[in-house]
């Protein structure tokens, strides 16, 4: 065990309904190291097993075969010591609770106290600069405030590490841009460790200091580009040196298409 | 104001309506078939129901019998003792809806926690439905006698019998709503299963809920009034609907109007229901940002 990375992946391999009906080779013999602090996207073809990845980390599945670490502990325990938190591409915020109610549902979970609790939820709704959303349910929010919600309540009892599965996929482009900039300076501000799963290319080079670059189903490590863009600002969009990460990107994808 | 406090007056506008309507049908067809001699007009094809005093009543001899004595020369009008009676059936209904609600709840959980037993059971649960009520009372009755229920208790238990099947069935559902992304969710917060239960599929399972207590408090009080008429229990409204049956020759409106209890009492148990889900959902009733 090593305690140097936040995430280490060794030869995983994730088939879903092995030796029955309906076998499917989701990912294999995938190798991956993710530094603290790190922000490492996973980008490849729909149906590559980037979902699959994710929740392996997360221990929501097992792998076929392999092994994960989380922080230097096996995935299962990282899950249990609640060392991750995790967002999705829908928001998946309860709609019964009132905005507050649902940053703090894993606080709640947690046993922490009430008060305790309503301080946390209004850090996190300043952060995510929806303060005075607290008391309102979710059908009254935009779909972009919702996601902002889900992150608030991913980060909401601080874990090093955040999962985050195609987060921005249903959001017009603007308000991603936005919201892509919010998570940069967030997850700067709490120094968390990010994998995040996307379909955007820019999005892709715009966030992460790697992209790893799937193939199609089994899923294998096709490449991985490492991106050095300094400080994100908004005009990091338009840096020349943003647009040859991106273009790296697109061939990588279009070879492991070709390879197919 | 929300949108449900907008449509109440609206609704028990509707509702009058219909009342209105329906006695004024009920009245104009008592008026054609006395002028047809009991056929339709210009035909000689008989109506389905005959228009005589003793299958029609008036509509306002119905009414006129509420206030009459229930007994020659006592003191309680008919309406006063059907209120009674029907709050006697409430009770037994009541607690029928409440053990059926309750025993409902417990099988759906039993059933989401075990696909075996959600196999094994349903089957069972569907076909205990389709035992006639009447010939089920009386064996629960009977029973009830033989150990430590008094006839009372084993009309509540008539009437949990019916109440627990749409409970159950509509609460599994619910309780298998929350799509697999809260469910992972919970996970990731290796959330005990009890928590996922109180947090998410209960929660969750508030909109199917509702709509079986709708339907199980409705034929809570169809499960008294039958029980209270196979064991005979003194006191209710089906006892009632008994003897005034057997005395339908010498007054068909009292009939009527302890059928019209029944009814009101049913949409009392209704109207209860409603308000406590307006209660337990009023978060998401709301429409407007604040
Ligand atoms: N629970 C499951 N049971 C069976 N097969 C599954 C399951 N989950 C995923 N798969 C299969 O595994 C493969 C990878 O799925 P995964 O969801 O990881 O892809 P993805 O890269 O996230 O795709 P997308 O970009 O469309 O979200 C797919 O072929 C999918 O059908
Ligand atoms: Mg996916």
């Amino acid at each position: 065990m090593t305690g140097d990375a936040a995430v280490r992946v060794r030869s995983v391999e994730k088939t879903f309904n092995l030796g029955k009906v309906g076998e499917v080779a989701a990912i294999r013999s995938v190798d991956l190291d993710v530094a603290p602090g790190e922000f490492v996207s996973l980008i490849g073809p729909s149906g590559c097993g980037k979902s699959t990845l994710l929740r392996l980390i997360a221990d929501l599945i097992e792998p076929s075969s392999g092994t994960i670490e989380v922080f230097g502990k096996p995935a299962a325990q990282a899950r249990l010591d609640q060392d991750y938190g995790m967002a999705f591409q829908r928001s998946g915020l309860f709609d019964w609770r009132k905005i507050a109610a649902n940053i703090e549902l894993p606080l709640e979970l947690m046993g922490w106290t009430k008060e305790k609790r309503r301080q946390r939820s209004a850090e996190m709704l300043r952060l995510v600069k929806l303060d005075e959303f607290a008391d309102h349910y979710p059908q009254q929010l935009s779909g972009g405030m919702q996601q902002r919600v889900a992150i608030a309540r991913a980060l909401s009892f601080k874990p090093q590490l955040l999962l985050m599965d195609e987060p921005f996929g249903a959001l017009d482009e603007m308000t991603r841009e936005h919201m892509q900039s919010e998570l940069i300076s967030i997850k700067t501000e709490l120094d968390t460790t990010v994998v995040f799963v996307t379909h955007s290319i820019a999005e892709a080079a715009f966030m992460s200091d790697r992209v790893v670059v799937l193939s199609p189903r089994p899923g294998e490590i096709h490449e991985i580009i490492d991106v050095d863009l300094g400080t994100r600002v908004p005009d990091t969009r338009e840096d020349p040196e943003f647009f040859k990460k991106a273009t790296e990107i697109r061939e990588s994808l279009r070879s492991v298409k070709a390879a197919e | 104001m929300t949108e449900v406090g907008r449509r109440a007056p609206f609704q028990i506008l509707a509702v009058v309506a219909v009342l209105v309507a329906f006695a004024t049908l009920w009245e104009g067809y008592k008026a054609m078939g006395d002028a047809t001699g009991g056929t339709w007009p210009g035909t000689d094809r008989e109506l389905p129901v005959a228009t005589d005093d003793l299958t029609l009543p008036h509509v306002h001899e119905i009414l006129g019998t509420m206030v009459d004595p229930v007994q020659r020369g006592g003191d309680e009008t008919l309406a006063v003792f059907l209120v009674k009676s029907a709050w006697f059936t409430f009770k037994e209904a009541a607690w029928g809806f409440a053990i059926g609600s309750v025993f409902g709840l417990g099988l759906a959980i039993v059933m989401l926690r075990s696909s075996f037993l959600d196999r094994g059971l349903l089957p069972w649960i569907n076909i205990s439905q389709t035992i006639p009520l009447i010939a089920l009372a009386p064996i629960v009755v009977t029973w009830g006698r033989t150990t430590f229920l008094s006839d009372v208790q084993a009309v509540s238990l008539i009437a949990a019998y019916l109440t627990f099947f749409p409970v159950a069935v509509n609460g599994l559902a619910g309780l298998k709503s929350p799509p697999d992304e809260s469910l992972e969710l919970m996970d990731s917060y290796a959330a005990p299963w009890s928590a996922t239960l109180w947090k998410l599929r209960f929660p969750a399972a508030r909109p199917y809920l509702f709509p079986a207590f709708k339907l199980a408090a409705t034929l809570s009080v169809v499960g008294a009034i039958v029980g209270e008429i196979s064991s005979g229990v003194r006191g209710g409204l089906g006892r009632v609907i008994l003897d005034f049956a057997g005395r339908y020759s010498t007054g068909p409106e009292r009939l009527y109007a302890a059928v019209i209890a029944s009814a009101l009492l049913g949409l009392f148990v209704f109207g209860l229901t409603v308000i406590a889900e307006r209660i337990a959902l009023r978060g998401q009733l709301l429409e407007d940002v604040g």
